[in-house]
């Protein structure tokens, strides 16, 4: 009795074109990602001449040992590093940030506006336009080489858009709770700490996780202050990997260790997604 | 009367107190801004217009330097290398129509489709790597052997471009455009789609009972009500072209690759700093990228200004866009 056809389920063939349209290119935009774990799980000598080659297939977790254990700059201890410089860079300027925000929307004195759009100018500056002053300081400060130089540079660095953004959004909470609170007696930092951080939380958590991200993935200030070995985070190891070593050349074990530094990127994105985009929107449009 | 007089007797002092307290709420943030950043920035700039040995005041010397090197601009030729910043201009003239129709052709059709939000995170995952992994990954997909893209030219018969693109001059710049579009599309598709949700349904409606076709609804209603998105993919997407660094050092060398091809401002700068030790002439590098950064950032800027001006007759479009996205589960 049930015979399925297209024509009974109202699909038409123009709908199915767009699915497999739609469907096509998102596979086609996976593909270089399963070509780098087709890479990492396989030997070698397997990958020669393309990883969509299975004939050998032999699966093995031995890139990732191998990345994970290497004896001059092992990925263990860059993922370590990179948690190190991770967490702090990401709470410290949020919780700053959130300060002058908070001042921003509410808070009224002569050229507020003026300043804040100054300091929102400074997300545009790109990072090389402080590297050598960075550089030169940190050395006469001692910090160079050291994870607290560039966790006070990272979270100044974030300062100008996690500003933008809580402003922004402070300014979209109904004031009338802050001024109820503040006619019973309650002061500014009271109203901040009790009533606005906690209705802030989902921005906050938005903010976290795209400045966690950003953290992670950098690359240049990481080059400019951290050079010991036992230092490097992550992001400087894959590189390394592919030009010295024992390993040089050996795809395979550079495949593990790019897996290796996304994994936790992309794991974040994958559990924490509605913050990531919310956030990425927040940060980008405004009225 | 008496109210009156209270209230003012009691103003100066939590008048007081409370300004302090207000003053400390950007007490930290400033601290770090004009130690970390501020300061640097103009202490760069200044370090530009000084001789590399001496110290001196040169004018603009160093920027002559700079922009007379053949490292920066290369003319004398159509042949590769181009120089940087001919290399970063070429990138947003390829790159910027490519991601930005790419992103906002996906995020249209995606409209219609079930599981979109699945394709839309298969697609942003290039936003989410690292961009070095990225540069690593774009290395293997243009290899001779192992790369799917020269393996996929050679199948379909063209020899000249089943070849190793990193190691030619002539394919490694454009090897590396369109692959850092498959990076970063997931950006433009991403505010492109919360962009279209904020379009009120009954506009198509009425244009449909009109006898609208989908190519008119599109140049009337969409593509110009999705202006101010627009310039916020355009803004941001060039920013993010004029600041290139990781993608080529990663799949190429320091030098910007074969025959330095693929140089770019950033990685200049990088390297006359940090390579060659010469500041004065890598903060020439650093002050122009940063003059072309704000001179983009200055059309949103501007928005900003116009915005906070006419201030809060309207909601603005981050509160549209937000009081969509949460009502999402």
């Amino acid at each position: 009795m049930k015979r399925w056809s297209l024509a009974r389920l109202r699909i038409r063939p123009r709908t199915v074109a767009i699915h497999a349209f739609a469907w096509g290119l998102g596979f086609l935009w996976l593909l270089p990602f399963l070509g780098v774990l087709m890479t990492a799980v396989r030997p070698v000598g397997e990958i020669l001449h393309g990883w969509w080659v299975f004939d050998p297939f032999n699966p093995t977790a031995k890139n990732f040992v191998t990345a994970w254990t290497d004896p001059s700059t092992p990925m263990w201890r860059g993922i370590r590093n990179s948690f190190i410089v991770a967490i702090p860079s990401t709470a410290i300027p949020i919780f700053i940030a959130s300060f002058a925000a908070y001042g921003f929307a509410r808070f009224r004195f002569p050229i507020r506006d003026y300043l804040f759009l100054t300091i929102v100018l400074f997300m545009a500056v790109p990072q090389q336009m402080v590297a050598v002053p960075i550089f030169l300081r940190m050395i006469e400060a001692g910090l160079l080489d050291n994870f607290l130089g560039v966790i006070l540079l990272h979270s100044s660095w974030a300062i100008p858009w996690i500003l933008l953004f809580m402003r922004n959004f402070f300014q979209t909470l109904p004031v009338e709770v802050e001024e109820a609170a503040r006619v019973d007696g309650a002061s500014d930092l009271r109203i901040f700490l009790k009533i606005v951080l906690p209705m802030a939380l989902p921005a906050l958590a938005a903010v976290a996780v795209l400045q966690f991200m950003w953290v992670w993935n950098d690359f240049f200030f990481a080059t400019v202050l951290l050079y010991s070995p036992q230092n490097l985070v992550a992001t400087q190891l894959v590189p390394l990997l592919s030009v010295a070593g024992p390993y040089q050349r050996d795809q395979a074990v550079l495949s593990a260790a790019s897996m290796i530094v996304m994994i936790v990127p992309v794991a974040i994105f994958a559990l924490l997604q509605r913050y990531y985009i919310r956030g990425m929107i927040g940060w980008t449009i405004k009225g | 009367m008496r109210r009156a007089r209270t209230g003012r007797a009691r103003r100066p002092r939590s008048f007081y107190s409370t300004s302090v307290v207000r003053v400390l709420f950007f007490v930290p943030a400033t601290v770090l801004l004009i130690i970390l950043v501020v300061y640097p920035v103009l202490q760069t700039l200044a370090l530009s217009f000084l001789g590399p040995g001496s110290g001196a005041f040169v004018g603009l010397d160093n920027y002559g330097n700079v922009l007379g090197s053949t490292e920066t601009i290369d003319l004398r030729d159509t042949q590769f290398p181009l120089g940087t910043l001919i290399d970063n201009l070429l990138w947003i003239a390829i790159h910027l129509p490519m991601t930005l129709f790419t992103g906002l052709f996906l995020a249209l059709t995606l409209q219609k489709v079930r599981g979109a939000s699945i394709v839309k995170s298969m697609v942003f995952l290039g936003m989410v790597t690292p961009l070095i992994v990225g540069g690593i990954i774009l290395r293997y997909l243009f290899d001779e052997k192992s790369g799917i893209v020269p393996q996929l030219f050679g199948a379909l018969g063209v020899k000249s471009l089943a070849i190793q693109w990193t190691q030619y001059p002539s394919t490694l710049l454009f090897g590396l455009i369109f692959g850092s579009v498959w990076l970063w599309t997931g950006f433009s598709l991403i505010i492109y789609s919360a962009g279209l949700t904020t379009i009120p349904k009954d506009y198509f409606e009425a244009a449909q009972i009109d006898g609208a076709s989908s190519w008119q609804m599109f140049r009337k209603i969409t593509w110009p009500l999705l202006r101010p998105i627009t310039l916020v993919v355009v803004t941001m997407t060039v920013l993010w072209e004029l600041k290139i660094f990781d993608i080529v050092y990663a799949a190429t060398n320091p030098n910007g690759g074969v025959g330095n091809a693929a140089d770019v401002l950033a990685l200049q700068m990088w390297r006359y700093a940090f390579r060659a030790g010469n500041y004065a002439e890598a903060a020439v590098v650093a002050t122009l990228l940063t003059g072309l950064t704000l001179l983009v950032a200055s059309f949103m800027f501007h928005r900003m200004v116009v915005g906070m001006r006419g201030g809060g007759k309207r909601p603005s479009l981050l509160a549209r866009v937000l009081r969509i996205v949460r009502r999402r589960p």
